[in-house]
């Protein structure tokens, strides 16, 4: 069941559409080694070999790419998707400095990129670090460098990138690879699996409160690249993480894309928050260029008590195709889905959840706020499934549409399959309705009228922002407000 | 301080105001009366500019400023306020951000210096008290899940707040119980004084016990069909409407 509350405000200041000021779109100017463009079982090898990976995640990489050729691309998404030419695109790319012998440490790192995620926000430097937060930086295809890593290591918890988890932690990398989300899912799933390159690796030990955030910042530079991360989080019995993504890339007439896979895995009593800030590039007003982001996230709540809880702040893309979903297996699980998502000019968004009930007693919130501007198209895709054994579980959901404009779009698809009469599937009705009559009233309270939307907007996102951890919420909302800029004219 | 002169307007594609006439000095109390319908919500949405209420003959000025030509925000940053019908709830945003963000966006307006947040919690705190209302309107989101009285009454905090020149209160006592429309007409007797006007718009007289007008209008089909003194509110609260049309 889903609560779906949409308005439209509309007036006559509400025409111009947004000329976006996107101050992530720069370019850094460094040597890079790209290889051609191109994809068969030779690139796939190519990148297998320039990462050093052991024999058994090349035949994982070539199976996934055996399943990807057999599939067809998905087309149930409301969404309209160019037809994407997979031969055009450079599956890796690299700043020259980093491409060979992985720098040990920061100081090692091209200061042309420290500086680029200087500008991002996100120093990387010992002196200037976000206080509290690790970072795994990932510019295009590799990590360039992991901050805290001794401070975590001293907890046990295992921060690095991928291809570095590969090498020094082969055992979990394979234990746990492609349990979550296997290769056959989906298409774009199937594709990371044979070409992903870099991403993140979190193991958090049993009984272990990770002691501060973590994060990774993706960076796409170099143009005519995908970018395909993975990600993979462990949290073992009783531990604690708090993990959040941010990304951007430079400003470019050509579509990007970006085809990640994340997997999470919560045993007994785990508890693994994952929140995203997603700042693709959206294309220009016009909808030239902008990245394509086709993402798999999915968490397991493997053990009893498990919590998983996703929380996404979706303002970039020109195309966004992303359902991070939980599967609550162990007894009294839960799982979160926490959503704001934000089109402008002509983006689109086709996004939610998926929550499984495998487990007795589990438990499931949705909640999603989509906001549509300008030509923009948005929809809510959700499903709600209670396995035959689940008895008592609980399903929350609430969808509500905000249309800015009239020329844009808002759609809700949600579906529910029970299987289990003990469920209970509820809805709460949304407390008022955001309208023109908001705008109104804060007008005539001397608000003007960009004021008043940023204000209205930030209220309707009241009850996702308060998930974020502070200083992402407070960076969510200035987010909003400069997509919002232009809203009106 | 305001000028209404032979205003016709419509509401969305009605005629509504029908050559009104209406003369507000400086410190004077002006009600409105008259039945449902006869366009004393739409006289209150026109001064404050609100977009579905257009002048198609006529003109409105406000301190000497052709009030047509302001857009609603700048009206209300020259002292126009309107406490409305029926109060608008924000969900998620809390009424004392709301309210700083109208206070500071009104002094901008006028050139003036913003107040921080503490600065602000003082002046309101203050004004609460002073106004026998409940600190807990402060954090509530606004209007979401108040009750009908507690919309009306955080209607006048917010003039409390805003201290506007012209203050207009559209059916401020409708579905008070007695103690809320004291409440209510206490905040408007605290800030009268001979440099703010108001303009109450009212169904009945019981208001007017509280509130003592200068004078009182009757509105009747868009028009103003007859004035006089606090007197006239008491006829009609004997005799009705229908009298006028004899
Ligand atoms: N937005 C609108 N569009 C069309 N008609 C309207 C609109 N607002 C009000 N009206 C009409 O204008 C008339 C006067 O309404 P109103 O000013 O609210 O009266 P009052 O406040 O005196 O009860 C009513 O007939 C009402 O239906
Ligand atoms: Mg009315």
């Amino acid at each position: 069941m889903s609560e779906r509350n949409e308005a439209v405000i509309d007036n006559k200041l509400v025409r111009q559409r947004a000329s976006e000021r996107y101050k992530e779109g720069f370019y850094t100017n460094i040597e890079s080694i790209t290889i051609p463009p191109g994809l068969d079982e030779d690139t796939i090898r190519l990148i297998s070999a320039k990462k050093k990976e052991p024999e058994w995640l090349l035949e994982y990489r070539l199976n996934a790419f055996r399943e990807w050729l057999k599939m067809p691309t998905p087309d149930w998404a409301k969404l309209n998707v160019p037809e994407i030419d997979f031969q055009a695109i450079s599956y890796y790319s690299s700043p020259k400095t980093k491409a060979e012998n992985a720098p040990k440490s920061l100081d090692e790192v091209d200061p042309k990129i420290l500086e680029t995620y200087e500008k991002l926000g996100v120093p990387l430097h010992e002196r200037e670090r976000l206080a509290g937060v690790a970072v795994d930086a990932v510019f295009d295809s590799v990590s360039v460098g992991t901050t805290f890593r001794k401070e975590l290591a001293e907890a046990g918890v295992i921060f690095c990138s991928f291809s570095e988890a590969v090498q020094d932690h082969p055992e979990l990398v394979r234990e746990y690879l492609g349990t979550v989300v296997p290769p056959r899912d989906n298409y774009f799933a199937a594709l990371n699996a044979a070409v992903f390159s870099d991403g993140s690796f979190v193991y958090i030990p049993k009984d272990t409160r990770c002691p501060m955030e973590l994060s990774t910042y993706f960076r796409i530079n170099a143009n005519h690249t995908g970018q395909f991360e993975r990600t993979l989080i462990i949290a073992e019995d009783n531990s604690y993480v708090s993990y959040l993504e941010g990304c951007t890339a430079p400003m470019r007439d050509e579509n990007q894309l970006h085809a990640a896979v994340v997997e999470l895995i919560a045993k007994d009593e785990a508890n693994i928050k994952y929140s995203t800030v997603q700042n693709w590039y959206p294309g220009d007003e016009d909808g030239k260029g902008g990245i394509y982001n086709f993402v798999t996230k999915r968490g397991l709540c493997a053990g009893i008590k498990s919590k998983i809880s996703w929380t996404q702040v979706e303002t970039g893309s020109a195309i966004t195709w992303k359902y991070p979903s939980c599967i609550l297996r162990g007894d009294h699980s839960s799982g979160e889905f926490y959503s704001v998502a934000l089109t402008n000019n002509y983006q689109q968004a086709d996004t939610g959840t998926k929550m499984i009930h495998l487990g007795k007693n589990t438990k499931s919130t949705v909640i999603s706020k989509g906001i549509s501007v300008g030509k923009s198209q948005n929809s809510y895709r959700g499903l709600v499934r209670v396995a035959k054994r689940a008895d008592y579980a609980r399903n929350f959901t609430q969808c509500d549409s905000l249309l800015i404009g009239k020329e844009c779009g808002a759609h809700t698809f949600p579906y529910t399959e029970s299987g289990n009469m003990t469920a209970k599937l509820e809805h709460e009705a949304t407390t008022s309705k955001i309208s023109e009559d908001q705008l109104n009233y804060c007008l005539q309270r001397g608000i003007p009228e960009e004021e008043a939307i940023s204000l209205i907007v930030d209220g309707f996102c009241k009850q996702v922002f308060k998930e974020l951890p502070m200083e992402f919420a407070v960076e969510a909302k200035a987010l909003l407000d400069v997509s919002l800029e232009g809203a009106i004219g | 301080m305001l000028e209404i002169k032979n205003i016709h307007a419509k509401a969305g594609d009605k005629n509504i105001l029908k050559n009104l006439n209406l003369s507000v000095k400086p410190g004077e109390v002006h009600a409105i009366m008259g039945p449902n319908g006869s366009g004393k919500s739409t006289l209150g949405n026109l001064l404050a500019g609100m977009p579905h209420v257009e002048a198609t003959e006529g003109s409105v000025h406000f301190k000497g400023k052709n009030l047509l030509e302001l857009e609603p925000e700048e009206r209300a940053g020259e002292g126009v306020f309107l406490a409305f019908q029926y109060p608008v709830e924000i969900p998620g945003v809390n009424n004392m951000y709301f309210l700083r963000t109208a206070y500071n966006a009104q002094r901008k307006y006028r050139g003036e210096e913003g107040i921080d947040s503490a600065g602000f919690l003082r002046m309101v705190k203050d004004k609460i008290n002073k106004l026998h209302m409940k600190d807990d309107l402060l954090k509530r989101p606004v209007n979401v899940g108040f009750s009908g009285g507690e919309k009306k009454r955080n209607e006048v905090f917010q003039m409390a707040v805003l201290e506007p020149s012209l203050a207009i209160l559209d059916e401020t006592d409708s579905g008070l119980d007695i103690d809320a429309l004291k409440i209510v007409a206490d905040g408007v007797n605290q800030l009268r004084d001979s440099n703010r006007s108001f303009i109450i718009i009212t169904h009945y007289q019981r208001l007017l016990d509280y509130i003592e007008p200068d004078y009182v209008h009757v509105l009747a089909d868009g028009q103003i069909v007859k004035s006089g003194s606090k007197k006239l509110a008491l006829e009609l609260e004997e005799q009705g409407y229908g009298w006028l049309d004899a």
